[in-house]
């Protein structure tokens, strides 16, 4: 194996294990001096590693095949690894804000960054669990990463125990799929897959493995971690919680469904169908009766899991290049929404309630405008850019004959549209409250960003609908 | 009595089945939580062993060895958020792990 192949197929993995690695060794030896550096440093590793992955966009194998990457993950990774350089650069002022400004904190989103190139370029049961609890571990560490409060560090808690059970589920089942077809390689596990050997116990690996990548998505029925750590950890962690993992999980889902099991479909499909529905339903009523904009946001991201979930459930051909395309702009949109709760602060610190928005017209009208363009288009108005990936959507729901995905779908779009109108509402029309604290830069930037890419997504939409074909054509 | 592979299945989806209802009924203390994410973890080495043995493949064994590096790093990271729960609630029952609700 010489250094080219390995660089083409875990080019980037390999650039964010070492880089992780230098900064701690760096933290170790500076320590607080370290901090500021670190920060910047981290977000500069992000971007960098989404370069290598755009450089490297054709894939290959390394490892041994253990790790096999293509257009279609490189497209996910070159997403994933910027909104979690994002979301860091919106961290620096609330971290120094609640006094918990430590260098841990940035090596920890590059090492959930590994996980998640790793997750998606696995092609082996074992890296895929590794990558798992590598994004898994971090995850639990920032949600409780602001160790003072008692609500983070319930979340964190809580966030633990339930995804290491659904971990549990998911190796159980990889146990089960490894010993019934004798080996732990995607290729081999697709061909004993396609033949006629396929017992029970097969099937119920799968189904195991579902589970337990449903709970990383939060898909319903396995969402209830959602609102409660959303509403405990730190915002910016929640930012990136609702992104890039979200986007990396639906993609490995993709990997595993549409390659592995692709011949199994008939087994599958009606699981996925439930999952989407009840996803649907959930986040859609589940949010009306939110006061808090964070659990509020959580429903929101349940039912847009569920939406993508159709995506799955149709098939690959029709399906994969809709889910890019949907869980694309739902990532950068939901990372403004997020960066839009940062700005809602009082004298007396981070408030949440979603009337606390009031008069934020006037004290930030640039804001204000921006994140009703982000609650427009994620409600999937026309003519933003959240309204033509869920368009697609319902064509293919209506093509592969699934009519009540269809009508589940737009029930709950207009449902969901309630609630994002409300907040519209209360930032234009309701009486200001007290004034609101200056907002950071780097919040501001990542609300233009993300309004901007809704926008784009409208005039653009052409062009990056081939590229989420030629990446989806990528998958087989 | 020769031993089968289904025995040794029988035996790793009864501590399976143990470690998931130990998470649910468990009303006492995390720490019994912490254990019994502890007994998953292990009953799937037992298939991945088992099945190692009974199919001639050697992955699973290597499986194993990974997961129980992951099941050490688990239980630390665990203990450690358990630990900061602690300092700020001065109590670790289940029961009272209900900040947030709604």
């Amino acid at each position: 194996m010489d250094f080219t192949t390995l660089l083409n197929g875990a080019g980037s993995e390999l650039f964010l294990a070492i880089a992780g690695l230098v900064g701690l060794t760096l933290g170790a030896i500076f320590r607080d001096s370290f901090i500021t550096l670190s920060y910047r440093l981290a977000a500069f590793t992000l971007f960098i590693a989404a370069f290598i992955a755009v450089l490297t966009y054709e894939g290959g194998s390394a490892f041994n095949d253990l790790i096999v990457s293509s257009p279609f993950t490189n497209y996910i990774k070159i997403f994933c690894y910027s909104l979690a350089g994002l979301a860091l650069l919106i961290s620096d002022g609330f971290m120094s804000r609640h006094k918990t400004r430590r260098y841990e904190y940035p090596i920890l989103f590059i090492f959930s960054a590994l996980g998640m190139g790793l997750i998606l370029s696995s092609a082996n049961l074992m890296t895929l669990y590794m990558g798992i609890e590598i994004l898994g571990l971090s995850s639990y560490i920032l949600a409780a990463f602001n160790r003072d409060s008692p609500r983070s560090s319930e979340a964190g808690l809580k966030y633990f125990v339930l995804g290491a059970l659904a971990s549990g589920l998911l190796l159980y089942g990889a146990s089960l799929i490894y010993g019934y077809s004798g080996s732990a390689s995607y290729r081999d596990i697709a061909e004993f897959a396609s033949s006629e050997d396929v017992s029970v116990g097969f099937i119920f690996g799968l189904v195991l493995m579902i589970s337990g990548l449903a709970f990383k998505v939060s898909a319903a029925p396995m969402h209830v971690w959602t609102p409660d750590v959303y509403e405990g950890a730190p915002t910016p962690v929640v930012a990136f919680f609702a992104t890039a993992p979200k986007f990396a999980g639906m993609g490995v889902f993709a990997i595993i469904l549409f390659t592995v099991f692709g011949s199994l479909i008939e087994d599958w499909q009606l699981i996925l169908v439930i999952i989407a529905t009840l996803s649907m339903l959930i986040g859609a009523f589940g949010a009306l009766a939110q006061t808090n904009i964070k659990r509020l946001l959580a429903y929101s991201s349940i039912a847009n899991i569920g939406y993508a979930t159709i995506a799955l459930s149709v098939g690959m051909e029709l399906g994969a290049s809709p889910l890019l395309l949907f869980m694309t702009i739902y990532a950068l949109t939901s990372l403004g929404l997020f960066a839009g709760v940062l700005a809602m602060r009082r004298s007396g610190g981070m408030v949440e309630d979603i009337n606390e928005l009031s008069g934020l017209y006037k004290a930030h009208p640039g804001l204000a405008l921006g994140l009703t363009l982000l609650l427009v288009s994620i409600a999937g108005l026309p003519p933003l850019g959240g309204f033509w990936p869920k368009l697609r959507l319902l064509q293919i729901s209506i093509e592969a004959d699934f009519l009540w995905l269809a009508i589940v779908l737009v029930l709950s779009s207009v449902i969901a549209a309630a609630y994002y109108l409300r907040i519209i509402h209360v930032i234009w029309f309701k009486p200001a409250l007290e004034a609101f604290e200056p907002v950071d830069r780097s919040v501001r930037l990542i609300v233009l960003v993300a309004s901007l890419a809704a926008i784009g997504f409208l005039i653009w939409i052409g062009q990056i609908e081939a590229l989420t074909d030629a990446a989806a054509s990528s998958l087989s | 009595m020769v031993l089968t592979i289904n025995h040794f299945l029988a035996l790793s989806a009864a501590l399976f089945t143990i470690g998931v209802v130990g998470i649910f009924v468990n009303r006492k203390n995390i720490i019994v939580i912490l254990m019994a994410i502890e007994l998953i973890l292990l009953s799937v080495n037992i298939n991945l062993v088992a099945f190692s043995v009974f199919t001639g493949t050697i992955s699973g064994q290597v499986f194993a060895m990974l997961v129980l590096t992951v099941a050490a790093a688990e239980a630390a990271v665990g203990l450690a958020i358990l630990v900061v729960y602690f300092r700020n609630r001065g109590d670790i029952a289940v029961e009272d792990v209900n900040m947030m609700k709604g």
